[in-house]
């Protein structure tokens, strides 16, 4: 933790100020007379659940919706704009989660897309353009030529460039939308890097993040919606992370983060000397061995390329190259292949929850039971459709997902209620193992305490939880013991008592023995 | 108020059942448009002989248009399924006219019919097979390892008679290869064994589709081969497999086709693959997979055969009918495109009445 952030005193010169902002969508009230304050050279963080009104506060800041009502004032003066662009020239920028890169085109290219400099008519300036993105490369400290393609540079470089994309017009208010979210650690740590010295620079940075520990660390004024109202505002010094999630979910914390009481049995799953070779020639498995009991949550924690992923692989049995044992109830699992290994037991709710988790183009029920349809389907042959939607609704309820039809499309839930559908597709198969490879990634709080729940209920079942997540609350919260990964072997293991979050990141930094 | 927002509701669920509808209306406006048409001059389009005609042509389009709907709604698409046509028609019209001439023993065999079909099926098949391992196992881009067996294909068809026909497929008494023209000219209950063929492959693929396993992995597959694979789902058989369904459709239709020509030709079956693309895209189905149903087939197969049949007997010229059918087809898929947005706009509009009522 750095020894940044020097008391914030609330009177801090407000730059952009947005008065009784209202936004009312066909339906709903999205914003309900939001009150926003932007302070100058301040990170001024944004929380609340999906839903809250974030995305549609930033959108109107950034011009991109419209305001029902209220009015924005910059320095002083009220002003009117109607499209990203007018907001730009007003120097307010906006870096998207999703990054709105060309990847096929260079940097420079990417920084003047759409506002490229023109020599004349019909005749871009590259030589300027080149010359800008140099210039912003060295400001924002990246080793990155401008001609580089940006599908060659890492998730993390990519994030910079969208953020040089805003600095291109010389934006004094930037507003990042959850911008970590497909960062690793160390890009992480850069970021917060040149949000530093943005900040030294005068510039107004709104921020908005699902992960609680960075906006403790960056934010210097914190603001809290729920249900399109503006709840509390803190400056850091006065907040804490209990204040902002009971004044999120309106709820007491204790709540959610709690663990459960369950029984833990005998041995259900051995992990052997798991090994496995990365593209990089380096092992991303390095000899990784662990037993796993019945009704016990296991936690793995470790930074970025530790391992964590591959190891549920490993054992789900997707990497044909892995070598070492994986033992299900005494059963060794040898070569067997994904379908095999979840009729055994073997059940993994995927990291990537878009990429390998969801098939879009198809319904809530029918992704539900995907996995399971050999369990439904009468001689593994006929599904009745009766019992597949007996299936679905016992999961629905059990997962009390919202959605109001199981024929909806997937995509038109929330990401939450998503990923509770996959949770429940994974229970279609009844499993005797489930790996939950990090669950709670971009879901709003409330969703992550159903989800804590959810795998509190199970183990009770008796069910063995495999649980990976980096965040060191969530983990310590939910597991009876942890694992720590750390390049590829186990660096450390510790009960629930001993599992401070000193023990879990020095076991994180280990080198390899 | 309250009424209000019922009418809107009901509009648009009428407004959406008519764009769902929308193949079977422009269906049925074609088949008026013709019987109108045709009535002017004496014509009776909709007489049962002119309609088992059709029928016949449909069943051509709608045997392979349901094998590609599957391929297509894996995310491929299979180009080779007109040379596979050319090359069956061509094994068995050679295997009927000439045998498989046995040289070192200097006999030559005649095989029964049924023993020919047999063997332009399995033909069909494995090219199909050969199809789902370029894809699966080399990686090849399905347009492209299609492409290549269809030349392949069309090759060996040519090369089989050195590019001759072969004509007078009845068979001979003597040799006991008779009853070939039957397939293609039987009738049952008064309608020609092909049209029962494609119903009959209609009503299986349909269930498959929609009450088995396989079929939902196929549209899994096609909707995210990463997300099915770690469901368990064995995609590289799967995709072989719904290859080898289309090659075998249209070693069929290959058998069909010579059947109903009593002869075989090696061209035969050129072009027929877009004929089959065009069956399942007017069905709805989505070429960037995951989506489609057998039964729009059937009806994109309807109205391409009417379609062009209609043409002939309005004596417009063949350089014409091909103006009509892309058209016909580029509007099916602007429709299509309308269709998924309203679907997309009714999904996220329930979903939040759901979350209010919660």
């Amino acid at each position: 933790m750095p020894s940044t952030s020097a008391v914030v005193s609330s009177d801090d010169p407000v730059v952009l100020k947005a008065e009784g902002i209202r936004k009312v969508y066909p339906g709903t009230v999205a914003l309900d007379d939001v009150d926003f304050e932007v302070h100058r050279a301040k990170v001024n963080v944004l929380v609340g659940e999906n839903g809250a009104g974030k995305s549609t506060l930033m959108k109107i800041l950034a011009g991109v919706e419209q305001p029902s009502a209220g009015k924005i004032i910059l320095n002083g003066n009220v002003i009117r704009y109607s499209s990203p662009r007018d907001a730009l020239a007003h120097g307010i920028g906006i870096v998207y989660q999703e990054m709105n890169l060309f990847p096929n085109m260079s940097v420079a290219e990417n920084l003047f897309a759409n506002r490229e400099k023109m020599k004349r008519p019909g005749w871009i300036d590259h030589a300027f353009e080149e010359r800008k993105a140099s210039e912003l490369m060295l400001r924002l400290k990246q080793d990155i030529a401008p001609r580089t393609f940006v599908r060659d540079l890492k998730v993390g470089q990519q994030q910079i460039v969208e953020i040089a994309k805003a600095l291109v017009e010389d934006a004094s208010i930037l507003i990042m939308d959850e911008p970590t979210s497909a960062l690793s650690k160390p890009e992480v740590e850069v970021l917060f890097h040149i949000i530093e010295e943005l900040k030294v620079n005068g510039v107004s940075i709104v921020y908005i993040s699902h992960r609680m520990d960075e906006l403790m660390r960056i934010g210097d004024y914190i603001t809290v919606l729920r249900d399109g109202r503006l709840i509390d505002k803190r400056p850091k010094a006065v907040a804490d992370l209990h204040w902002i999630v009971r004044t999120m979910i309106g709820e007491e914390t204790d709540k959610i983060f709690r663990a459960g009481e369950h029984a833990i049995g005998g041995t259900v799953l051995e992990a052997r000397d798991l090994r496995l070779p990365s593209t990089t020639g380096r092992m991303a498995l390095d000899g990784i061995s662990f037993k796993l009991r019945k009704g016990e949550v296991l936690g793995i924690y470790g930074l970025m390329g530790a391992g964590r992923t591959e190891v549920l692989e490993t054992i789900m049995g997707l990497h044909e190259n892995a070598t070492g044992d994986v033992i299900l109830e005494g059963r060794e699992l040898g070569k067997l292949g994904i379908r095999e290994r979840i009729r055994l037991g073997i059940s993994l709710v995927p990291e990537d929850r878009q990429r390998e988790g969801l098939v879009q183009t198809m319904s809530v029920s029918s992704n539900m039971t995907l996995a399971g349809l050999w369990r439904i389907a009468s001689r593994g042959f006929h599904i009745g459709r009766k019992r597949e939607r007996a299936k679905v609704q016992e999961m629905i309820s059990r997962m009390s997902i919202k959605t109001s039809r199981p024929d909806s499309l997937i995509t038109s839930l929330s990401g939450g209620n998503q990923q509770k559908v996959i949770i429940g597709k994974n229970l279609v198969t009844e499993p005797k193992v489930l790996m939950l490879d990090e669950p709670t990634r971009g879901i709003d709080v409330g969703a992550k305490a159903e989800v804590f729940h959810i795998v509190n209920d199970l183990a009770s079942e008796g069910i063995g939880i495999l649980f990976v997540s980096s965040e060191l609350i969530e983990i310590r919260a939910i597991s009876d013991r942890i694992i720590v990964l750390s390049r590829g072997y186990v660096s450390g293991e510790f009960t629930r008592e001993e599992a401070t979050e000193e023990n879990l990141v020095a076991a994180s930094a280990k080198p390899h023995p | 108020m309250a009424s209000k927002r019922k009418t809107g509701a009901g509009g648009r669920t009428v407004g959406y059942a008519l764009l769902k509808m929308r193949t079977v209306i422009a269906l049925i406006v074609i088949v008026a448009a013709f019987t109108a048409m045709l009535a002017t001059k004496g014509i009776n389009f909709l007489n049962p002989l002119n309609l088992v005609t059709v029928a016949k042509h449909v069943a051509i389009t709608g045997i392979m248009g349901m094998g590609m709907t599957f391929v297509i709604i894996t995310g491929g698409i299979d180009l080779s399924v007109g040379s596979v046509v050319g090359i069956c028609g061509m094994v068995a019209g050679g295997l009927i006219r000439q045998g498989l001439p046995l040289d070192p023993f200097g006999v030559t065999i005649y095989y029964h019919v049924w023993v020919i079909i047999l063997i332009c099926l399995v033909l069909g098949s494995m090219i199909g097979v050969m199809n789902g391992f370029l894809v699966t196992k080399l990686n090849v881009a399905p347009f492209i390892a299609t492409l290549g067996t269809m030349y392949i294909a069309r090759g060996f068809a040519n090369i089989i008679s050195g590019g001759a026909t072969f004509p007078d497929l009845q068979g001979k008494p003597e040799l006991g290869n008779t009853g070939f023209p039957t397939l293609g000219t039987g009738l049952f209950f008064s309608l020609p064994l092909s049209v029962w063929i494609m119903i009959a492959i209609l009503a299986i693929m349909t269930y498959v589709a929609r009450k088995t396993p396989l079929g939902r992995h196929v549209y899994a597959i096609g909707g995210n081969p990463r997300a099915s694979r770690l469901s368990g789902i064995r995609v590289e058989k799967t995709t072989t497999l719904v290859y080898m369904f289309s090659g075998f459709c249209a070693a069929l239709v290959g058998l069909i086709v010579s059947s109903q020509l009593v002869a075989s030709h090696p061209a035969t079956g050129e072009s027929y693959e877009l004929n089959a693309i065009a069956a399942a895209v007017l069905g709805g189905t989505s070429m960037s997979g995951g989506i489609g149903t057998i039964g729009g087939t059937i009806i994109g197969s309807f109205v391409i055969g009417v379609l062009s049949d209609g043409l002939v007997m309005m004596g417009v010229s063949e350089f014409w009918q091909n103006v009509f059918k892309g058209l016909v087809i580029i509007l099916a898929v602007v429709f299509d495109q309308a269709n998924q947005k309203m679907n997309m706009r009714i999904n996220v509009a329930d979903d939040r009445q759901a979350k209010k009522a919660a």
